[in-house]
C-alpha cells in the first residue's frame, strides 16, 4: 500500500527543494479545502504533501491601497475578509473570496489554492483577474512574477513548473475613483459552485466616464476568462442603458460553456449577460463613492 | 512513512496523538482520541457536522489533516460546556427544541458559538448566512435560528438565561 | 381512558427533552460512534455499471492481503425464496432485500453492492476492495420510468411479470404491477363537466438526505448469538431482516438501537447489518461499517421520480364532478415504489363523486426506492394541487374556497375505500383563510400560493412499559427508536396518567431482548400507537397503586382514587387517611405484592389521518429564474400536540424538505447511467439562508381513538410545499411549471417561452 508523506517546511528554500526533488506526485497544501476532498475521493493520489503554512509571511497581508497590497498565498479567506483596508480598496476581491463555501471553508480556503486548483468556476479568480493581480512564484529557478490570468491553463492545470508554488499575490496601487465588484449566480443562496461568476474592475474620471476597465467571467469556459471585448464596451462610456446592453452582448458572446449538472449552455450564456450588467452597476457605484454598494 | 506524533491543546487539555498522513483531523478526533461528538456527514466539507474551532477559527475537521494540528489550540463540541455548566447556546437549543435527531447539533453548536464569539449581535440574516455551512434536515432551521438569537441576547446581558 | 377533555398538567407543555443534554454536548452515541475491543472495519465493493451480469467474482487476492480478516459475497447469504415481507414500511420482498444487500447474478444499478471485506484498518479494507476481480458482462440499461415501460426496454428481471393485469402476461416486463382505484364513472363525470383542466407533471427522484450516513457495529459470536448496534428506524425490523436474510433464530439476535441521525423513511430497512454480520461470522471479530455520503446517495433508498397525468372536471359553480390520475412511479432496481399510497392520497382530500386512478410500479437501473415521509403522496399531490389551482383560476374562484367547497368532511367516502371520520380538513382550511398571512399585502413581482396535503397515518403493533423505582421515580420504556422527540412525548403521557411532573419520568429505548415487539418508527405512528401502549401501561400501574393503597388502608379498592400522583380515599366515608404518594407506595412495594410496573403490547387501531394547508409567498428574479421564499406558513390538524415544540418541529422540518424538493433537489444521471451529483455540493438541500422562519400553526381536532387525541404529524408537512411554491410562482409570473424541481434554469426557460407572447399582448 503506497504511503503518503507530509512535510511542513519553515523556509522557502526547503519547500522548493521538497517539491522539486519529489520522485512521485507532490502537492502543495495551504487551506486543503480542495486537496483533501480530492484525496478522499481518490481523484488525486499524491506521494508527498508539502504544507506551506509555516513559511514566514505566507498568511499575512501588507501594503496599502496607494502602494499596492501584498497578500500571502496561504492567507485564509476569514483573514482577508477581516482586513478593513483591503475591503475598502478592493471590495470585489474580498467579496469574491468570501463567497467561497461556508464559514468553515472560509476559515481555511486561500487565494492560491483557489487559483491553482484551476476550476473554471472558482469564485475568487474572476475578481483577481479583474483587479490585475500578479502572482509571485518561487521555484528552483528563483522568483518570478506572473499576471494571475496566466497561471491556470486548463481545468485542473496550471502553468507552474515542477517545484514552483505561489508565495504571495500583489494587487496594483489603486487609482482614485476606482471600484470593483463580483457576483456569482448559484441556485441556492449559499454553498454552491458558481454557475456563472463575473468580476469587474473600473476606474472612472470625475464625470463618471470609465477610463479603465477589466471584465472577467467564470464558469462559462474551460478557464476563467478575461473579456477584452466586454471591457471595451465600458471604456470611454458612462454606465447608461446603451452601455449595459453592449456589455451584456459582449459578455454573452465570450461564453463557451458546457451543459453539466450545474447549468446549461443556454442558461449560462444568458446569465453571464445579466451578471455583467449587475456587477458593472455595483463597480461603477463604488468607483463613484456611493455608500451602501454591497452585494449581500 | 512512520506515523506523525502530534501535540495540540484540545478542549483545554494538552493532548498527544499518533496519526497517518491521510487521516483527517475528524478521523483523529473520532478514532484516535475517542472524541466522537464531531460527526462525519459527508467528509467533503459540505455539511458542517464535523465543525471544530482551530486557533480561534471555525473549520471543518474533515478538511484538515491530523498532522496539521501540531501546535494548535482546538475546541470541539466536547469542550463547549464548562463541566456540567452548559454554554448559553446549548441551553437555548434545549429550550427552543432546536434539535430533533441531534446529529447536526454538535456542528451547529460549535458554529453558533464561533458566530457569537465574533459577532455578539447578529441579525437573523447574518446568523443564517454564517450557519449556511451546517446542514440540518430535521428542523428547517427555524428553531435553530431562534435559539441562536436568544443565546446572543443572553450573552449580551439583555436577558436572564 | 380518554383524557381529551381533561385539565392536562403535562401533556401540551414544553419540558426539555430527556435526551437533550447528551445531544447538545456531543455525548449521544449514534451509529458510527460505537466501539468495541477487537473491532475491525468493513467496506463494500460496488458495481461501476448500471446494469450488468456478474459472471464471476475472484476474491482470492483480497483474502491474501495482510490485515484482511474476511471477504463475503452473496454466496455467503442463504438463497431465500421469493417472499413478501411485512416488516418494514412499504412493500418489500425478502429475496429482493437479500439481493440488494449483496448482488446475486446481476448488478442492477451503479453502486449495487457486489462484495464486502473486513480488515484491521479502513485503509487496508479499501486496498482489499481494489484486489477483488469482478467479471461483468455489461448490459444496456434504462433509467427513466417511461423508457423502462417501453416495449423494447432492457428488462431487469426475467421472472418479473406485471401483476394486476388480465390475462396474466407471459413476457417479462419492467412494469411490476398496475393498481387501479375507481369510484363512480369518471368518463360520464367528465362529459358532465363545464370546465376541464388537464396536465402532465413530472418529478425527479429525491433523497431523504439525513445527515447521518448508515452505520452499524455487528458481532457474530462463535455460539451463534449476534449483537447488532445500529441506528435505524426500527431495531425489531433490523432483527427481523437479519434473521431472515441470514437464517438466524430471532431470539439469538439482540439489536441495540443507537441514536439515529435522521431517517425520514430511509432507514426503515437494512443495507449494512446483514453484510457486517456475515463478515463478523467469518472473521470472528466485531465488524464496523459505515457508508460514505457517496454510497448513501448511490446505494441506499431515494424515493421515486414519476411521470403523471391529471385531469379535473368541474361545474361552473366550482364543484368537482370527475377526477383522473395516471401515475408512473420508479421503483428502482426491485419492485416496490409507493404507488399505492400515491394513488390513494392525491384526491383523498376532496369529495369527488367520480374518480379514476391508475398507477404503475416500474423498475429501472437505479437504487431501490425506500420510504420518504408520506411515501408517494407528495408526488401525486404535486399534480393535483397544481391542477386545482389552475381550475380555481379558470373559474375565478379563491383557491381556499374551492377547496372548502369540495373538501372532505366526516362521512366522505374516499375513492380507495374507507370513509373519513373525525377529520379536521375544513378546520385547517378555515385556519388558513383566517391567518394574517393569507391577507398580507404583496409587492409587485411577488406571488402567493396555497396547497394541501393528506396522509392516513398508521397505528400498528407497539410495546411500551412503565416501572416505578424504589424512590417513586419512573422509568418509561418505549419499543421505538426516537426520530422526532417521542421519548419526550411518551414520558409526558406517562407522567400525565401518573399525575407526576415530567421531570420525574425518564424514557429509554431498550434493545430487542428487553421489551416486547414494536413495529418500526414510521407512518407517523409512534406518538399514536406506542403512546397508546405507554398510556395503558401507566393506567395499569395506577390501578395497581390503588389496589396497594386499598390494601394498606384496608378499604375496598373502589374507595380509592388516584389524583396528582397520590392515592386518596374517595370521599370522607372511605376513611380519614393521609394520601399516599408514589415514593411512599414504592417503599412498601415488597409488602404489597412486589415490584410495581407494567408493560403493554398492543396493535393500535384508529390512527387519525392528518391534513395540512401551506401558504407560500415567493419573489421570482425574472432574469435568473431564482425563486426566493419570502414567507411560509404551514397549518396542520395535529389532533393533540403532546409536546408542541416537537410537533412544530415536525411541521417545519417536513416543510423545509418539501421546499428543497420543490426548488433544487434531484438525482442527476450522466450518459453512462451513473449518478452525477452524489454529494451535498450538487445534491442541493436547503441551507439556513435559503428559507425564512416557517410558521407552524397547529389546529387541534382530537382523534377520539387516542387517549389524548393525538394524530400522527410527521408526514403530512412534506406534501403541500411543492405545489404551494409552484402555485406561488404561477401567481407571481403567470407561468405554470409542470416539472420538479423548479430550478432557476427551468424557471427562466419557462419565462422566456411566454415572454414573446406577453410582449405581443
Amino acid at each position: 500500500m503506497p504511503s503518503l508523506n507530509y512535510a511542513a517546511p519553515t523556509t522557502v528554500d526547503e519547500a522548493v527543494k521538497l517539491l522539486a526533488g519529489a520522485t512521485g506526485l507532490a502537492k502543495v497544501l495551504s487551506g486543503g479545502t480542495d486537496l483533501l476532498v480530492q484525496l478522499r475521493s481518490g481523484r488525486l493520489r499524491p506521494d508527498l504533501i508539502v504544507d506551506t503554512k509555516k513559511l514566514p509571511g505566507i498568511m499575512a497581508i501588507s501594503g496599502s491601497a496607494a502602494t499596492g497590497f501584498t497578500i500571502g498565498a496561504a492567507t485564509p479567506g476569514a483573514v482577508i475578509e477581516a482586513n478593513e483596508a483591503l475591503k475598502q480598496a478592493w471590495p470585489g476581491v474580498v467579496e469574491a473570496m468570501d463567497l467561497i463555501g461556508s464559514t468553515q471553508i472560509q476559515g481555511r480556503a486561500t487565494l492560491a489554492g483557489n487559483l491553482c486548483n484551476a476550476s473554471p468556476a472558482a469564485d475568487s479568480v474572476p475578481a483577481l483577474y479583474a483587479a490585475g493581480a500578479t502572482a509571485v512564484i518561487v521555484g528552483p529557478n528563483g522568483k518570478r512574477e506572473l499576471p494571475v490570468e496566466q497561471v491556470p491553463t486548463a481545468p485542473g492545470r496550471t502553468s507552474l513548473a515542477k517545484g514552483e508554488f505561489i508565495l504571495e499575490f500583489k494587487l496594483p496601487p489603486r487609482p482614485a475613483n476606482s471600484g470593483d465588484a463580483y457576483l456569482r449566480f448559484i441556485p441556492r443562496t449559499e454553498m454552491d459552485i458558481a454557475v456563472v461568476g463575473c468580476g469587474i474592475n473600473v476606474t472612472l474620471d470625475a464625470n463618471g466616464t470609465c477610463t479603465a476597465a477589466r471584465v472577467s467571467l467564470g464558469a462559462v469556459a474551460p478557464t476563467v476568462l478575461l473579456v477584452d471585448a466586454a471591457a471595451k464596451t465600458l471604456i470611454g462610456h458612462k454606465l447608461d442603458d446603451a452601455t449595459l446592453k453592449a456589455l451584456d452582448a459582449a459578455a454573452q458572446a465570450a461564453c463557451k460553456p458546457i451543459d453539466d449538472k450545474r447549468g446549461t449552455i443556454v442558461y449560462r450564456t444568458k446569465v453571464a449577460g445579466v451578471l455583467a450588467r449587475r456587477v458593472a452597476a455595483i463597480a461603477f457605484d463604488r468607483a463613484l463613492g456611493k455608500a451602501g454598494a454591497t452585494t449581500h | 512513512m512512520a506515523k506523525h506524533h502530534v501535540s495540540a491543546v484540545i478542549n483545554g487539555e494538552p493532548t498527544e496523538f499518533l496519526c497517518e498522513t491521510q487521516q483527517t483531523m475528524l478521523d483523529v478526533l473520532r478514532d484516535e482520541i475517542g472524541l466522537t461528538g464531531s460527526k462525519e456527514g459527508c467528509a467533503s466539507g459540505d455539511c458542517g457536522a464535523c465543525s471544530i474551532i482551530v486557533d480561534g477559527r471555525l473549520v471543518c475537521s474533515c478538511l484538515m489533516l491530523g498532522c496539521e494540528a501540531d501546535g494548535t489550540t482546538i475546541t470541539t463540541i466536547e469542550g463547549v460546556a464548562q463541566g456540567d455548566h452548559l454554554h448559553p447556546v446549548q441551553q437555548k437549543f434545549l429550550e427552543h427544541a432546536a434539535l430533533q435527531c441531534g446529529f447536526c447539533t454538535p456542528g451547529l453548536i460549535v458554529a453558533s458559538k464561533a458566530l457569537l464569539d465574533e459577532n455578539p449581535n447578529p441579525t437573523e440574516e447574518e446568523a443564517r448566512y454564517w450557519l449556511a455551512g451546517n446542514l440540518c434536515r430535521c428542523t428547517g432551521y427555524d428553531k435553530v435560528i431562534r435559539a441562536v438569537m436568544d443565546a446572543a441576547a443572553v450573552m449580551r446581558g439583555e436577558k436572564v438565561a | 381512558m380518554n383524557y381529551v377533555s381533561s385539565d392536562l398538567k403535562v401533556v401540551g407543555t414544553r419540558p426539555i427533552r430527556p435526551d437533550g443534554v447528551e445531544k447538545v454536548t456531543g455525548r449521544a452515541q449514534f451509529g458510527a460512534d460505537m466501539r468495541m475491543a477487537g473491532m475491525i472495519w468493513g467496506k463494500v465493493l460496488r458495481s461501476p455499471h448500471a446494469h450488468a451480469k456478474i459472471l464471476s467474482i475472484d476474491t482470492s487476492k483480497a483474502e491474501k492481503l495482510p490485515g484482511v480478516k474476511a471477504v463475503v459475497t452473496a454466496k455467503d447469504f442463504p438463497h431465500i425464496a421469493n417472499e413478501e415481507a411485512f416488516v418494514g414500511e412499504g412493500p418489500m420482498n425478502f429475496r429482493d432485500l437479500s439481493r440488494n444487500c449483496l448482488a446475486w447474478d446481476k448488478a442492477l444499478y451503479e453502486g449495487h453492492a457486489v462484495a464486502a471485506v473486513a480488515a484491521a484498518t479502513p485503509a487496508i479494507a479499501d486496498a482489499a476492495l481494489e484486489l477483488i476481480d469482478v467479471n461483468y458482462e455489461v448490459l444496456p440499461y434504462v433509467i427513466d420510468v417511461e423508457d423502462a415501460m417501453a416495449d423494447n426496454a432492457p428488462v431487469l428481471h426475467e421472472d418479473l411479470f406485471t401483476a394486476g393485469v388480465e390475462p396474466k402476461p407471459t413476457k417479462p416486463s419492467n412494469i411490476a404491477k398496475v393498481v387501479t382505484f375507481k369510484k363512480g364513472d369518471a368518463e360520464a363525470g367528465f362529459k358532465d363537466a363545464d370546465v376541464i383542466i388537464e396536465g402532465r407533471y413530472t418529478t425527479k427522484a429525491v433523497h431523504q438526505a439525513y445527515i447521518e450516513p448508515h452505520a452499524c457495529l455487528c458481532w457474530h459470536n462463535p455460539d451463534g448469538q449476534v449483537m447488532i448496534y445500529s441506528s435505524s428506524q426500527g431495531h425489531f425490523m433490523v432483527r427481523a431482516y437479519c434473521s431472515k436474510l441470514l437464517g438466524i433464530n430471532i431470539a439469538n439476535i439482540r439489536a441495540v438501537p443507537l441514536e439515529i441521525g435522521g431517517g425520514f423513511g430511509g432507514k426503515t430497512l437494512v443495507y449494512l447489518e446483514p453484510v457486517a454480520i456475515a463478515l463478523s461470522k467469518k472473521a470472528g471479530r466485531p465488524v464496523k461499517m459505515q457508508m460514505t455520503r457517496d454510497e448513501v446517495f448511490r446505494a441506499s433508498g431515494p424515493t421515486s421520480g414519476a411521470t403523471m397525468e391529471v385531469k379535473l372536471g368541474a361545474k361552473k359553480d366550482g364543484s368537482i364532478v370527475a377526477a383522473r390520475q395516471v401515475l408512473k412511479y420508479q421503483a428502482g432496481a426491485f419492485p416496490g415504489s409507493p404507488i399505492g399510497p400515491g394513488c390513494m392520497c392525491g384526491f383523498a382530500m376532496y369529495d369527488i363523486p367520480n374518480v379514476d386512478v391508475v398507477g404503475y410500479d416500474v423498475v429501472s437501473n437505479r437504487p431501490k426506492v425506500a420510504a420518504y415521509r408520506a411515501p408517494g403522496a407528495p408526488i401525486s399531490s404535486w399534480a393535483v394541487e397544481c391542477a386545482l389551482d389552475d381550475l380555481a383560476r379558470k373559474l375565478g374562484k379563491d383557491p381556499i374556497e374551492i377547496r372548502e367547497q369540495n373538501g372532505a368532511r366526516n362521512g366522505t367516502k374516499t375513492h380507495y375505500g374507507p370513509t373519513h371520520q373525525n377529520i379536521g380538513f375544513l378546520e385547517t382550511l378555515k385556519a388558513a383563510k383566517n391567518h394574517p398571512h393569507w391577507q398580507a399585502p404583496l409587492k409587485p413581482g411577488q406571488g402567493r400560493g396555497i396547497a394541501c396535503g393528506f396522509w392516513f397515518n398508521i397505528g400498528g403493533e407497539s410495546s411500551a412499559g412503565c416501572h416505578i423505582g424504589e424512590d417513586g421515580t419512573v422509568v418509561a420504556v418505549s419499543g421505538n427508536p426516537d426520530i422526532g422527540g417521542s421519548r419526550a412525548s411518551i414520558g409526558m403521557m406517562v407522567a400525565e396518567v401518573l399525575g407526576v411532573p415530567a421531570e420525574q419520568v425518564r424514557t429509554i429505548i431498550p434493545d430487542t431482548s428487553s421489551i416486547g415487539f414494536s413495529f418500526l418508527t414510521g407512518g407517523s405512528r409512534v406518538t399514536f400507537a406506542t403512546g397508546m401502549a405507554a398510556t395503558q401501561a401507566a393506567e395499569r400501574v395506577v390501578e395497581d397503586l390503588k389496589r396497594r393503597a386499598a390494601q394498606i388502608w384496608e378499604i375496598p379498592v373502589e374507595a380509592v382514587e388516584w389524583k396528582d400522583g397520590k392515592a386518596y380515599p374517595a370521599g370522607s366515608n372511605a376513611g380519614a387517611f393521609e394520601p399516599l404518594d408514589l415514593a411512599t407506595l414504592a417503599l412498601r412495594a415488597g409488602r404489597t405484592g412486589g415490584p410495581i410496573g407494567a408493560e403493554v403490547s398492543l396493535n393500535a387501531q384508529g390512527a387519525g389521518p392528518g391534513f395540512g394547508v401551506h401558504i407560500a409567498d415567493v419573489e421570482v428574479d425574472h432574469e435568473t429564474g431564482a425563486v426566493k421564499i419570502l414567507r411560509y406558513t404551514a397549518i396542520q390538524d395535529v389532533g393533540k400536540a403532546i409536546h408542541p415544540s416537537y410537533v412544530e418541529g415536525q411541521i417545519q422540518g417536513g416543510a423545509a424538505q418539501g421546499i428543497g424538493w420543490a426548488l433544487n433537489e434531484e438525482y442527476i444521471y450522466d450518459k453512462n447511467g451513473k449518478m452525477d451529483n452524489s454529494g451535498f455540493l450538487d445534491y442541493r438541500v436547503p441551507v439556513a439562508s435559503d428559507v425564512p422562519m416557517i410558521e407552524a400553526v397547529m389546529v387541534e381536532v382530537p382523534n377520539p381513538r387516542h387517549p389524548f387525541g393525538a394524530r400522527g404529524v410527521g408526514e403530512v408537512p412534506i406534501i403541500p410545499p411543492m405545489a404551494a411554491i409552484g402555485n406561488a410562482i404561477c401567481a407571481a409570473t403567470g407561468v405554470r411549471l409542470h416539472d420538479l424541481p423548479m430550478s432557476p434554469p427551468k424557471v427562466r426557460a419557462a419565462l422566456d417561452e411566454v415572454a414573446p407572447k406577453m410582449a405581443a399582448e
